[in-house]
């Protein structure tokens, strides 16, 4: 299905849509406030932006800085070049530690390489432990945004959904009542996993630690109580200087949810004594990626999906009509990287208002990024949907004859057409759109009578 | 050919602009710090108090579960620090030292050294982390500045209770970690 054939599925819920939509814009808000209060703030994001260029223009060298010093700090370091030879490294860890139930804390690389059905597959129990993760995970999605990945749901459905499956009183609607819930529930799991996954938020070449941040602490929760700590790491997320994380700590949570900071950001270097911690170092895509020029700082994200918040089409269509691990602007950029035929319609889900690379705290051009796709996707796909309207526009606009007399037949048309015909589905401008009342004169008629 | 060849490799392989490593300024905010900390740890969530103001709350709350590492509160302890981290399951209160706290996010430097097993934060249903006044620090960059040199196994910047907005957007403090968070100023 198509990026619009998606959105209009989310659109059929009217009054959750219209909430989908001022809740993310409250949260664009909050972004606001919050980085207006940084004086700096925009030095802030040049700042991280350099940083990250610096980074790409280094990248092999800064990943065998990390490797040496993680080493030298006793973690175990594992490289893998796709997402199966990422979910088998995941595996063989599992079975040496023989372990059949695991604990994984938010990783959007996770999802990417689709590590849970990869690990259920091979009989291997995975328990999301972020709640909004729990939440998708218990109904068989996946999250419809990176950040807030249960933000497609309204707390009446959570509450029917946690009376099936955790045993909360039927109708009771009570956020902090399901959240306690489910702390009971996941708590119950921490204390009896053996390894616990998590992602990576930064990687520090200079001393070979990595952080991770959350606001829930189940990162924290999972790791520190298992005797196997599993970080899955994208190669792009290489910081040189453990200072970097000044600049990157600031902008994260600040751009994320409006916060100045995760409650928590933990920084792991080595191991407790007795315990693992292996990192898995993941391409899957990025090099390639990397080697596109023109689209090459989409490596550059830090996964804060402000992009999402602001974007007016992301928020009207939901993260699901993207259909891609990462959905929104960002993801839209990214994944035609992936899959080009897959994702052809999403350089196409943008009004083009540049409001996305205007938030981005790393100063990714993502709209023009949008823009080149769309020129990538034509090039290998031709003709487009609008094709034949455009085709039929440009001969008009050629012939000054043509012009006046489709303009007069238009202006009739609109005002004596039946609706039904207007908003035919042929014609995919009128679709969710409302056509202006036609004007009882051309612009020419209206000069010649009022100026000439 | 290994994977790690093989990335490697192929990134060799690109012609990539060099790029310099920017260097960043030392950036500070203005105002007293700690009434900017007190407000911060306020946003998060958690709460500033004095020691009077912790003491008359500990003595009143009647828990029979206590941690304390902080040598001035060793005295509220009931528990040893156990071996296990699994033994935190039913831990009612922690009481830490933090290193410094940091001004404009309200956030705590703690490492292994103050956190005897790292799961105590999370774990325990309360935490308390007993700070220096005179140890805060104005920005993140400060932050980093202050731990450039350590090399604790596991670091942590700490900056409120364990909370959730996933349902509807609604605040709830207490998801899976600490309950509340009580940093008491000395």
């Amino acid at each position: 299905m198509t990026h619009p054939e998606n959105a209009a599925e989310f659109l059929k819920d009217s009054e959750k849509s219209k909430w989908h939509d001022e809740t993310l814009w409250f949260v664009r808000d909050k972004r606001d406030k919050v980085s207006k209060g940084i004086p700096e703030w925009e030095q802030l994001r040049e700042l991280a932006s350099g940083i990250k260029d610096n980074v790409l223009a280094n990248l092999a060298d800064y990943l065998e800085e990390f490797e040496r010093n993680a080493t030298k700090n006793g973690i175990i370091v594992h490289w893998a070049a796709d997402s199966e030879e990422h979910n088998r490294l995941v595996l063989e860890i599992l079975q040496q530690q023989n372990c059949k139930a695991v604990v994984k804390s938010k990783s959007i690389l996770t999802e990417e390489c689709h590590l849970n059905p990869y690990l259920e597959k091979h009989g291997v129990d995975v328990v999301d432990t972020d709640l909004g993760e729990r939440i998708v995970q218990f109904l068989n999605q996946p999250p419809s945004h990176i950040v807030l990945p249960a933000i497609h749901l309204k707390k009446r459905e959570i509450s029917e959904l946690f009376h099936e499956k955790l045993q909360t009183e039927k109708g009771n609607e009570d956020p902090a009542y399901l959240t306690q819930a489910a702390r009971v529930h996941l708590r119950e799991k921490f204390f009896a996993a053996k390894v616990a996954i998590t992602g990576v938020n930064f990687g520090i070449a200079e001393t070979g630690e990595f952080v991770v941040c959350t606001n829930e602490g189940n990162a924290d929760m999972g790791v520190h109580l298992a005797d196997v700590h599993i970080a899955c790491m994208g190669i792009e997320k290489i910081l040189p200087r453990r200072k970097d994380l000044g600049v990157f700590l600031r902008l994260l949570a600040r751009s994320a949810t409006g916060q100045p900071i995760t409650n928590y950001n933990s920084h792991f270097r080595n191991p407790s004594p007795g315990k693992e911690i292996h990192i898995i170092l993941v391409d899957n895509g990025r090099t390639a990626q990397l080697a596109r020029e023109k689209f090459r700082n989409s490596l550059k994200c830090i996964r804060c999906g402000a992009c999402m918040n602001t974007c007016p089409i992301y928020r009207r269509s939901g993260g699901f009509s993207y259909n891609s691990t990462v959905p929104g602007p960002i993801g839209s950029i990214l994944s035609p990287g992936l899959d080009l035929k897959k994702h052809s319609s999403l350089p196409f889900a943008s009004t083009l208002c540049g409001s996305c690379t205007d938030v981005c705290p790393v100063k990714i051009n993502i709209h023009e990024q949008l823009y080149e796709w769309r020129q990538e996707v034509t090039k290998t796909q031709g003709e487009f949907a609008k094709g034949l309207s455009m085709k039929l526009a440009n001969g008009i606009f050629k012939s000054p004859l043509a012009y006046k007399i489709s303009g007069s037949l238009m202006r009739n048309a609109l005002k004596s057409l039946p609706n039904s015909l207007i908003y035919h589905p042929l014609n995919i401008w009128g679709k969710n759109r409302n056509l202006p009342d036609p004007p009882t004169e051309s612009f020419q008629q209206w000069y010649r009578k009022n100026r000439s | 050919m290994s994977s790690r060849k093989k990335i490697l490799s192929t990134i060799r392989s690109l012609t990539l602009e060099p790029k310099a490593l920017p260097d960043i300024p030392n950036f500070s905010g203005s105002g007293d710090l700690v009434e900017r900390f007190t407000q911060s740890i306020s946003g998060n969530k958690g709460e500033v108090m004095s020691k009077s103001e912790f003491e008359e709350w500990f003595s009143t709350s009647g828990f029979s579960k206590v941690i304390s590492l902080s040598p001035q509160f060793s005295e509220l302890a009931s528990l040893p620090l156990p071996e296990d981290p699994h033994a935190l399951e039913t831990l009612e209160v922690a009481i830490l030292d933090g290193q410094f706290g940091v001004a404009e996010n309200g956030a705590i430097w703690l490492e292994d050294s103050q956190l005897g097993l790292r799961a105590l934060p999370f774990a325990t249903e309360h935490l308390v982390i007993v700070l220096d006044r005179n140890s805060l620090e104005d920005t993140l960059h400060q932050g980093y500045d202050k731990v450039a040199g350590t090399q604790s196994g596991f670091g942590l910047f700490l900056a409120g209770p364990s909370k959730t907005a996933d349902i509807e957007q609604s605040l709830v403090i207490g998801a899976q970690g600490a309950k509340s968070l009580r940093v008491v100023l000395v």
